[in-house]
């Protein structure tokens, strides 16, 4: 098992303001899973994610990675542990659009306080792997979505992290697309010492997760196996 | 270079409008700032032209004189007074006055006359053409070719002219270290031609110039001076005298101060505000680096090398565009009055820090507040 979270409840604001946005959710994910968070806007998926991530400390529970509670951990401690085995792949990407791409796939390592010429000869091999070997030297906005997408998968593979966090990675992307970029993280990224966790509305992609886990009002209110096998 | 801090200068240089932004705004306001203190120096340089040019260690004078052109004659016996003083190696009286120089062409001048000690002839100018011992001649006047001397109708050696009614004949030329700011030619002859030319008070020594034995003299001179009713001021402290009296007693420090603080408000405003546009533009970026495990110190070490480069690279042009123009003024105009000093550098650059400061710390407030969660909110 990489990732264990035990009765987890966030809330925001105090007293009569108090808005509960996760309660009392438990789950575990083991390596060569790709866990998929699905449900309505507002019913908790982001702020689980972020609690399990390392960003957003919950009010109540624990969450373990790889036997380490990182809640437990002080800020930089947990930076430190989110640099080193955490990946994430945000929904808008967020790369610089003045950097060339393999500049920010480098980032992650230039953090890790790599050499320069180590970090950009790095991310041009993770460039590699996700098929934009032409596109290294090119900004993102020179780039389709699709291929900025692939460039923010190089940036969290960098470090060949245990965990990938993917938020809504095929919100921007069209049908065909984005079925081509879960695919490949399906295909590619996923593997027996790795897990997923991708956050998602599309419901075209729910054949690609070995488990999903369904959300209401801040609750696990359903959780089935794989959908299929791609 | 540290790689962190080759990807913050990248993401800095690369956004060409922004960078360029940033360096003019920074280069302009160092221009400004440079440019205003550099006059004031100049202005300043200009007004103790006599201090630099007689040269002088100490100077003797009543306590009520400002600045040098202030005439308040002293008493003969404190010349004698002066020589008595342990530790004074010699001390030479001085007369320093205004005249009217009758020209050729029937036109009056204004005139700068300096009177030197008849034996010693201490603070002399530098004699260019003809003799300093001429000056013992009848009549006799040397003059001093700087950007006033063609008011004189640029006289040569013989030449003849009328001053307070009186026949002068130039019997040398000299030049000044300095040249003076109120565009009056300036005349050296003996102290007692002068007084005997030139209408005095029944007093006439202007002031006592002192020579120490040694440095260390000087505080018992100045003591000794005090106890007689006058003051003793080493030259620099002559030069500030002179300086702080224009400075506070006639605005036109206050008017520079001001001049340079709205240099300063208009780089701050320019490189704050393009600084902080450029953070606000980056600023999901850098919350996705925090998420990604950047420390808030490496973001903020990040952003405060940003401001660096443009805040010393503003100062570098800044300062060689302004040097560059008071370089071509000068060649234009000999006695352009503005004048680089280490002071007015020292001044730019720690406005120039004050800039990078505020700059940075507009952009850090604004990055260390971002919640990385709020990028994964979207």
């Amino acid at each position: 098992m990489i990732l264990q979270a035990r009765n987890i409840t966030k809330w925001f604001g105090e007293a009569d303001n108090k808005t509960y946005a996760i309660k009392d959710v438990s789950l575990e994910l083991n390596y060569g899973e790709m866990l998929y968070i699905v449900g309505p806007s507002g019913s908790g998926k982001t702020t689980l994610l972020s609690v399990m991530s390392g960003i957003l400390r919950p009010n109540e529970g624990t969450v373990t990675i790889k036997d380490k509670e990182i809640w437990q951990l002080n800020d930089d401690a947990l930076t430190e542990f989110r640099l080193y085995s955490i990946g994430f792949v945000f929904q808008d990407f967020h790369l610089f659009g003045k950097l060339t791409s393999k500049e920010n796939v480098a980032i992650p390592l230039i953090l890790q306080k790599q050499e320069w010429d180590y970090s950009l000869a790095e991310a041009t091999k993770a460039l590699e792997i996700v098929g934009l070997q032409n596109r290294v030297d090119l900004s993102p906005s020179k780039l389709s979505i699709g291929e900025q997408q692939r460039v923010a998968i190089a940036r969290a593979l960098i470090t060949k992290p245990d965990l990938l966090i993917f938020d809504e990675p095929t919100a921007s992307l069209d049908g065909e697309t984005g079925k081509k970029i879960i695919s490949f993280i399906r295909n590619t990224v996923l593997n027996d010492k790795r897990a997923i966790i991708v956050v998602t509305h599309d419901n075209r992609i729910y054949d690609y997760a070995t488990r999903i886990i369904r959300m209401e009002d801040g609750k696990i209110v359903k959780e089935t196996g794989a959908l299929s096998e791609n | 270079m540290d790689a962190l801090l080759q990807i913050s200068l990248k993401l800095l240089v690369n956004d060409r409008g922004k960078f360029f932004t940033l360096i003019i705004g920074i280069t302009f306001a160092v221009f400004l700032m440079m440019q205003m203190t550099s006059m004031f120096s100049g202005v300043m340089y200009r007004t103790a032209a006599t201090i630099y040019n007689i040269g002088a260690k100490v100077w003797v004078m009543d306590p009520s004189i400002h600045i040098q052109s202030d005439n308040i004659p002293m008493p003969n016996y404190i010349l004698d007074a002066v020589r008595s003083i342990k530790g004074v190696k010699y001390a030479a009286p001085l007369y320093s006055g205004s005249g009217l120089v009758k020209l050729s062409d029937g036109t009056y001048q204004a005139t700068n006359i300096i009177g030197l000690d008849d034996p010693t002839l201490f603070g002399r100018p530098t004699i260019t053409k003809g003799n300093i011992y001429s000056i013992y001649d009848d009549n006799a006047y040397i003059i001093i070719k700087d950007a006033e001397y063609h008011k004189l109708n640029n006289p040569k050696i013989g030449a003849t002219f009328e001053v307070n009614d009186n026949r002068g004949v130039i019997v040398g030329i000299g030049k000044a270290l300095v040249s003076g700011l109120f565009g009056t030619p300036t005349l050296y002859t003996t102290f007692s031609r002068a007084i005997s030319d030139l209408p005095t008070t029944r007093f006439t020594i202007s002031y006592i110039l002192l020579e120490p034995k040694t440095l260390n003299d000087i505080s018992n001179i100045k003591k000794e001076v005090k106890a007689l009713g006058y003051i003793a001021l080493t030259e620099k402290e002559f030069v500030d005298k002179n300086k702080n009296y224009y400075l506070y007693q006639t605005g036109l420090g206050t008017n520079v101060l001001i001049m340079t603080l709205i240099s300063f408000i208009v780089g701050l405003s320019i490189a704050g505000q393009t600084f902080y546009t450029f953070v606000l533009e980056n600023l999901e970026e850098f919350g996705a680096l925090k998420a990604i495990g950047a420390k808030k110190s490496e973001l903020i070490k990040m952003i405060f090398f940003q401001s660096t480069v443009v805040g010393f690279l503003g100062y570098g042009f800044g300062i060689l565009l302004s040097s560059i123009l008071i370089a071509l003024a000068k060649l234009r105009l000999p006695e352009y009055a503005a004048l680089v000093t280490y002071e007015n550098l020292g001044i730019s650059f720690f406005m120039v820090l004050v800039i990078i400061l505020f700059s940075s710390y507009l952009g850090i407030r604004k990055v260390t507040q971002i919640d990385p969660f709020d990028i994964f909110r979207g």
